[in-house]
């Protein structure tokens, strides 16, 4: 396969690191070559956090290149339009969650999730949107497993070349025991949203 | 952590941190020490899972120094040893790793040093330590990815030994955080009985130390053969007149962007960059007409191919920083461009066409996470001293109170400066004020603490005392009672240290508890000399992981009436990220808030939400 380029963004503390090492694990358990780049330390602390996960038959780049990006997967949508760094009108498609968290906490209708769309539609392809943290808030009590849920989205959705299987592999990797069940409840409903 | 890092064989995602420590398991490590810091934070704290099923010893130190004499210990003894730390912490091992050329070590001695272009996790500067190399007379080895993080690393321990020096392996942030791919190799277990034998030659003193000089001299030149054979060609045969010199991470870039435009240009690549292989570069560089010498940060690399095609070359044109920033990391499109310009290549469209303009894309600056007692201790301290105070900040999370809305640090320099500056701002006649984390406090706050009360300085010290080292990833420090292996240990009480730096008004006070810390904050700052207060609340994101752990619920809290204006002004000051306001209506982010309570001392309209 051509190499697949994918930048996972969020703010820390979202699980963005996660969700990038749960695919880089689950495309290498596909046997492609995998590079992933991810950042730590003072960049979590809610800050704006892009991970970039590359797989395909050589990967020689861990970062995704300007205007390169196959997929953007935005847990949060401010944040996916940031990622439109990595956008190309021929070919990306940008995933985002709907739920919008203005980075000024007391000034929230200040950035609105319509007119974050359609500032990515100028740079993507396609820009798809999932209730994503709404579902899961609704199914867990809160919102901690929307990345789990957009991994299940993303390939229910096609839009992510990884058996789902293999993906359900990775994440029981990753995730604690005590929080799979739930997690599982979560990936599985994804298929159906 | 990856799981399977300690399987026996096939291939494994490992990340760079990840891989290095594997390399030195493969290499019979025995003893790992580091202080932790971003982007090297992971090598200790992959050793600190596994040291006990491998069998080997791991501490975090107190600081890199100590990190580094406790691996030169191991290693004078005849142990393999690693220490690791981030640029940053070169600078303060640095008096401790120089000595060490000349006494020579007996083990394997690795220094893994992460350097940090583009400043993802580091305050103070945008450092390239491949100039420690030089300095110190010790070899350096830069990976390029995982792989060779752990194959380097190997390397670089049977050169140490072969050699009798400490080896650098120096990564940068994208090589340390980058998961690829990595064929294991064997796990070497070791015998750990071993005994320090007398030898002259570690008295190190005059006038034995010219005699090493000149010895380390040939040392070098025998290292460079070393570097020669570790150099690979790519594209060798190609009959281009134009060629790459590259080391580091950059060579995935340059690979990448040779296979977009199509180009088989060669590619010299190092892997040794001190010494250098100057062989290999004069013979690579004998039959172009141009070159491109690709490193991050500074001209290094350049500098050297310039001096060794005076002879070699002299015609050759050499590019480096011309085409290339010396400012910030690369990344494949400036790569792309780069090699498009010398081979006069046309740049795909999509990287000419600027639409894209992320500055006008509002900023999400990193913040104190909801319920850090470090936002109530600034709070306290504004409310008790007021805005106009010069306060000095120091290095770990709470550097983010020079963001709004905290705006509290006037500055932040490294290490224990802030209580080392503020000691010398106080000769001017000025009180500051000097906000110090506990691990950091621990690792270089005490001479400068002694130093104010022996030289009468006149001010304030806050030691935030979030019972960790929260910043890269919470490992422990010595004042809580847990070791890097999990044992049980003696935690060494923060005030108990303070007191008896001679220190006379010291208070160990409630981070969270607002009007405790306000009256100690104005009863201390009265007070001439040097005070104390050290302000315990533990890291509410470890906390609340503890409480998640256990299955307790994480205590909520609602606005039961709404702020009048001078009250909602104090809210959005505070700067809780969970207190959110949407069309004039506070709230709080059930999501986002952790509990601590803190805003129910501000405004009494909240209250603990009741579970229905």
């Amino acid at each position: 396969m051509k190499v697949f380029n994918l930048v996972v963004v969020g703010y820390g503390g979202q699980g963005v690191l996660s969700l990038a090492e749960i695919i880089e694990r689950a495309a290498f358990k596909q046997g492609f070559d995998t590079k992933g780049a991810e950042l730590h330390g003072l960049t979590q602390r809610g800050g704006s956090l892009q991970c970039h996960a590359r797989f395909g038959e050589k990967v020689f780049s861990p970062i995704v290149r300007k205007a390169g990006a196959d997929l953007i997967i935005a847990l949060e949508p401010l944040e996916g339009l940031r990622a439109c760094y990595y956008a190309n009108k021929e070919k990306t498609i940008l995933l985002t969650d709907e739920r919008v968290l203005n980075p000024s906490p007391v000034d929230e209708e200040k950035i609105s999730l319509e007119e974050l769309i359609s500032e990515m539609k100028k740079f993507v392809k396609k820009v798809e949107t999932v209730e994503a943290s709404k579902i899961v808030e609704r199914l867990t009590g809160d919102i901690a497993m929307s990345n789990v849920f957009m991994l299940g989205y993303s390939i229910a959705k096609n839009l992510l070349p990884i058996k789902k299987e293999i993906a359900w592999e990775a994440v029981a990797e990753k995730i604690r025991p005590q929080f799979l069940e739930a997690n599982k409840k979560v990936f599985e409903e994804a298929f159906r949203a | 952590m990856a799981k399977e890092i300690l399987n026996e064989e096939g291939k494994i995602l490992l990340l760079g941190n990840e891989a290095i420590a594997r390399g030195a398991l493969e290499a019979g490590v025995a003893i790992a020490t580091t202080y932790p810091g971003t982007p090297a934070s992971e090598i200790g704290d992959t050793f600190a899972e596994i040291a006990k099923d491998v069998g080997i010893y791991f501490e975090y130190s107190t600081n890199e120094k100590v990190a580094v004499e406790a691996a030169a210990g191991a290693a004078l003894s005849g142990l393999r040893s690693i220490v690791s730390f981030k640029h940053f912490g070169l600078n303060v091992a640095s008096d401790s790793v120089f000595p060490l050329a000349y006494l020579g070590v007996k083990a394997g001695m690795v220094i893994a040093v992460a350097d940090d272009p583009n400043c993802w996790s580091s305050a103070q500067s945008e450092q390239d330590s491949r100039y420690y190399a030089r300095i110190a007379h010790l070899p350096m080895l830069e990976p390029s990815d995982a792989q060779e993080a752990k194959d380097l690393t190997k390397k670089a321990f049977e050169l140490s030994e072969k050699f009798g020096i400490p080896v650098f392996i120096r990564t940068t942030t994208r090589v340390a955080y980058m998961r690829s791919l990595v064929k294991l190799g064997k796990i070497e277990r070791i015998e750990r009985k071993v005994k320090f034998e007398k030898n002259i030659k570690y008295r190190n003193f005059p006038p034995k130390i010219l005699e090493v000089h000149e010895e380390l001299h040939k040392k070098l030149e025998e290292l460079k053969k070393e570097g020669e054979k570790m150099c690979s060609v790519f594209n060798r045969n190609s009959k281009s007149k134009i060629g790459i010199i590259v080391s580091g991470v950059s060579l995935n870039y340059v690979l990448e962007a040779l296979e977009e435009l199509n180009l088989k240009i060669p590619v010299l690549k190092i892997s040794m960059t001190y010494p250098l292989p100057e062989k290999s570069i004069a013979k690579f560089i004998s039959k172009l007409k141009e070159v491109l010498v690709v490193e991050e940060l500074e001209p290094i690399l350049e500098e050297e191919v310039k001096k060794i095609a005076k002879d070699s070359n002299p015609k050759l044109k050499i590019h480096g920083k011309d085409l290339l920033p010396i400012v910030g990391e690369y990344k494949p499109e400036i790569m792309l461009q780069a090699i498009a310009k010398i081979s006069k290549k046309k740049i795909p469209k999509e990287l000419i066409e600027e639409k894209f303009d992320a500055k006008k894309i509002e900023k999400r600056l990193m913040q104190l996470c909801a319920g850090c007692p470090h936002r109530a201790s600034f709070w306290s301290i504004k409310k008790a001293l007021g805005s106009d105070k010069i306060v000095a900040g120091d290095i770990g999370c709470y550097m983010i109170g020079v963001h709004p809305p905290n705006n509290i640090l006037d500055f932040v320099s490294c290490m224990g400066a802030s209580i080392g500056i503020s000691h010398g701002i106080s000769k001017t006649g000025e009180k500051p004020i000097a906000f110090i984390g506990d691990s950091t406090f621990f690792h270089a706050g005490i001479p400068a603490l002694i130093n104010a009360v022996h030289n009468k300085g006149n001010l304030l010290v806050v030691i935030l005392d979030n019972r960790t080292t929260a910043m890269t990833g919470h490992q422990p420090h010595p004042g809580v009672n847990l070791t890097g292996m999990g044992e049980e240990t003696k935690a060494i009480a923060i005030e108990d240290i303070v007191k008896a730096c001679g220190v006379e008004n010291v208070k160990v006070v409630n981070a969270y508890n607002i009007e405790e810390f306000i009256k100690t904050a104005k009863e201390f700052y009265s007070l001439p000399g040097v005070s104390v207060i050290v302000a315990k609340g533990e890291c509410r994101l470890q906390a609340v992981r503890k409480l998640a752990r256990s299955g307790a619920k994480i205590p909520k809290f609602e606005f039961v009436e709404q702020p009048d204006e001078e009250k909602a002004k104090e809210l959005e000051a505070f700067g809780c990220p969970a207190i959110r306001k949407r069309n004039g209506v506070f709230y709080i982010d059930k999501n986002l808030c952790w509990g601590c309570g803190t805003c129910t001392q501000i405004f009494k309209g909240i209250k603990p939400k009741v579970e229905k």
